[in-house]
């Protein structure tokens, strides 16, 4: 998963400001990839309209087909249609990048800025848990969480999330504290605001271009880890689609029906990289990294 | 003398961390929905067969007790049994870790080896097609789904081509050649997204150390651009990504996990899929936490690499 260093920000700088936008723009590989990406989420949001057929109805008059008119992408051992399930599994995998992500932050952010800001004991045992879960590697986890819990998709997102919530922890204490170092939180405490007032209004407000990057290339680590979950049999159920799920049934037929494997594949493949352009982008065009 | 106050400083904050993983991995089994005890059960559903289970496991007895008698066990190398194959977990642990040691020391050789001169190919050529080639390459390596990779490597080199075993893994005593081909493709699929991350961070540290004062030093005392790389900057630059390789390698014996299912190798990872799918939650825990203590001590021996290699950590703790 790739770093975000940590940097002060400036007084009041809203989250994308016209002059980041202006640089993420001039950035032509991130403006190109993330059009990919809106058409990934216009396919999954429009799914039930594009998609040519019943993504879980087997025809087993059409089973194992090659590509055709009929069948754009083939269909699989069941007849079904390859390119309705692959529509259908967008819907899953960026569901699975996006809610994982999100419960981490809610529960993340506020936990960083209250050990960034209080600081002492408080700081040093969340700190010490981070630490902990930290070490647990981020798959391990979130198979071990999974396999605890139960197989299914709900049950794989929220374990997706909570191994992201140490990664969010770490980068929002470390944030709020660079933020909280800055000269106008000193003008705003002589100013007689009050400490939740300055942690919500001020620290909370500035510390947010950092943690909105890692989120970036969060989502793809979290469609990575969902679709290795649904390989594994442990995320999404059948017959409902996924493209991890679509690779475990294409692996069994590999030798047979080698076009199964490669579509669902691709399709994570061109979305993670995507997500990992469009994060280089948004950071250089915020340039976190290179201000200090 | 500094080296050792900084071992011991490393140390003393290791053990908290070791002891908070225990309970986590320990919490771990207080997540399955209902009784532990019928969970584990799986088909076999008549009572005393769960009574059994429940007085053999503890779950009869205070949260707390079940903790202590656990991390008592474990601290003296007993993780418990398997339920189903009557086999000591660290048995089990100890006959399926070094396949996958093996393999993930071969996926860093393939990780070093392509990284380091595309990292430094990123840097040096960075204004033409070459260093864009190798920026490509490693965002390809970062973002491509390493399961897929497999099956398509499996596709394309065994079923097309049928120069390499698709699957299975044969032990280095048996047959040292045929060792080494079995984990031709799976060290290839597993070293690739550390390749790109390797790539990633030399190209970003030789971009530092190229632009330093002593390296401007050396080019205006005339010296041959090729030199000033190869003697100067990169001996400099390796410096963090030595460090990285280290924590890396801990990423790459979890990375295992889909690598050696979908080459069915017998390692590490198959294990805790399999040990998944069957409910064998003590093995489940045997393995996060041995997996944990192994993250916690690369995590530390890379610090203590830093440390070894850069003078200014030195002085500043001396």
């Amino acid at each position: 998963m790739a770093d975000v260093s940590i940097s002060a920000a400036r007084p009041g700088r809203r989250l994308v400001n016209n002059r980041t936008l202006r640089r993420f723009l001039a950035h032509r590989p991130a403006v190109i990839a993330a059009i990919i990406l809106l058409i990934f989420a216009v396919v999954a949001v429009l799914a039930p309209v594009i998609a040519p057929y019943d993504p879980i109805k087997s025809d087993f008059l059409a089973v194992r087909q090659g590509p055709s008119l009929a069948h754009w992408m083939g269909t699989d051992e069941l007849g079904r249609d390859t390119l309705s399930r692959l529509i259908y599994g967008a819907r899953v995998s960026l569901m699975a990048g996006i809610v994982p992500v999100v419960l981490a932050l809610v529960v993340a952010v506020p936990l960083g800025l209250l050990s960034g800001y209080a600081g002492g004991i408080v700081d040093n045992v969340l700190m010490r848990i981070t630490d902990a879960l930290l070490a647990i590697p981020f798959l391990v986890l979130a198979i071990a969480l999974t396999a605890m819990l139960g197989p299914g998709l709900f049950n794989a997102m929220l374990a997706i999330g909570v191994a992201a919530v140490p990664i969010f922890l770490r980068l929002s204490r470390g944030s709020a504290m660079a933020v909280m170092r800055e000269d106008y939180i000193e003008a705003a405490r002589a100013g007689g605001n009050s400490p939740l007032r300055i942690a919500f209004k001020h620290v909370l407000r500035n510390m947010m271009p950092p943690i909105f990057i890692q989120a970036t290339l969060t989502v793809a680590t979290a469609i990575v880890v969902e679709a290795s979950l649904s390989f594994l049999g442990l995320g999404q159920r059948p017959p409902a689609a996924s493209w991890g799920s679509m690779l475990n049934d294409a692996q069994r037929f590999l030798r047979v029906m080698p076009t199964m494997a490669m579509w669902p594949g691709l399709a994570i493949f061109i979305v993670v990289m995507s997500i990992n352009i469009v994060g280089d982008g948004i950071r250089d065009a915020m340039d976190t990294h290179h201000r200090n | 003398m500094a080296l050792g106050w900084y071992i011991l400083r490393r140390l003393g904050s290791i053990i908290p961390t070791l002891i908070l993983v225990s309970v986590i991995v320990f919490a771990l089994q207080q997540l399955i929905p209902g009784d532990p005890a019928v969970a584990i059960a799986g088909d076999e559903l008549n009572e005393q067969a769960i009574q059994e289970i429940r007085t053999k496991y503890g779950f009869d007895q205070p949260i707390y007790v079940q903790y202590f008698k656990w991390i008592g066990n474990v601290t003296t190398g007993d993780f418990g049994e398997s339920y189903r194959n009557k086999v000591e977990v660290a048995d089990l642990i100890l006959q399926k870790l070094p396949v996958t040691i093996q393999l993930a020391t071969f996926a860093m050789i393939v990780a070093l080896v392509v990284g380091i001169p595309a990292g430094i190919l990123a840097a040096t050529c960075k204004q033409n097609a070459v260093g864009t080639a190798a920026n490509i390459l490693a965002l390809s390596g970062i973002s491509i789904p390493h399961f897929w990779l497999g099956i398509m490597m499996i596709l394309i080199f065994s079923v097309n081509l049928g120069i390499l075993p698709a699957s299975g893994y044969v032990p280095p005593w048996e047959d040292l050649r045929q060792n080494i081909v079995s984990l031709i493709m799976p060290s290839i699929v597993l070293g690739t997204g550390v390749a790109g991350v390797i790539t990633r961070h030399t190209r970003g540290a030789m971009l530092q150390v190229l632009s330093s004062d002593y390296v401007r030093t050396a080019r205006a005392k005339g010296l041959a651009e090729r030199v000033v790389v190869s003697k100067h900057a990169l001996k400099n630059a390796l410096i963090p990504v030595i460090t990285l390789s280290t924590i890396e390698f801990g990423q790459l014996l979890s990375g295992a996990i889909l690598t050696e299912q979908i080459f069915s190798i017998p390692g590490f990872g198959k294990l805790i899929v399999d040990s998944v799918f069957n409910r064998e939650y003590a093995v489940v825990q045997g393995v996060v936490l041995v997996t944990a203590t192994i993250f916690i001590l690369l995590n530390f021996l890379a610090d203590i690499l830093y440390f070894v290699v850069n003078p200014r950590m030195r002085s500043a703790h001396g």
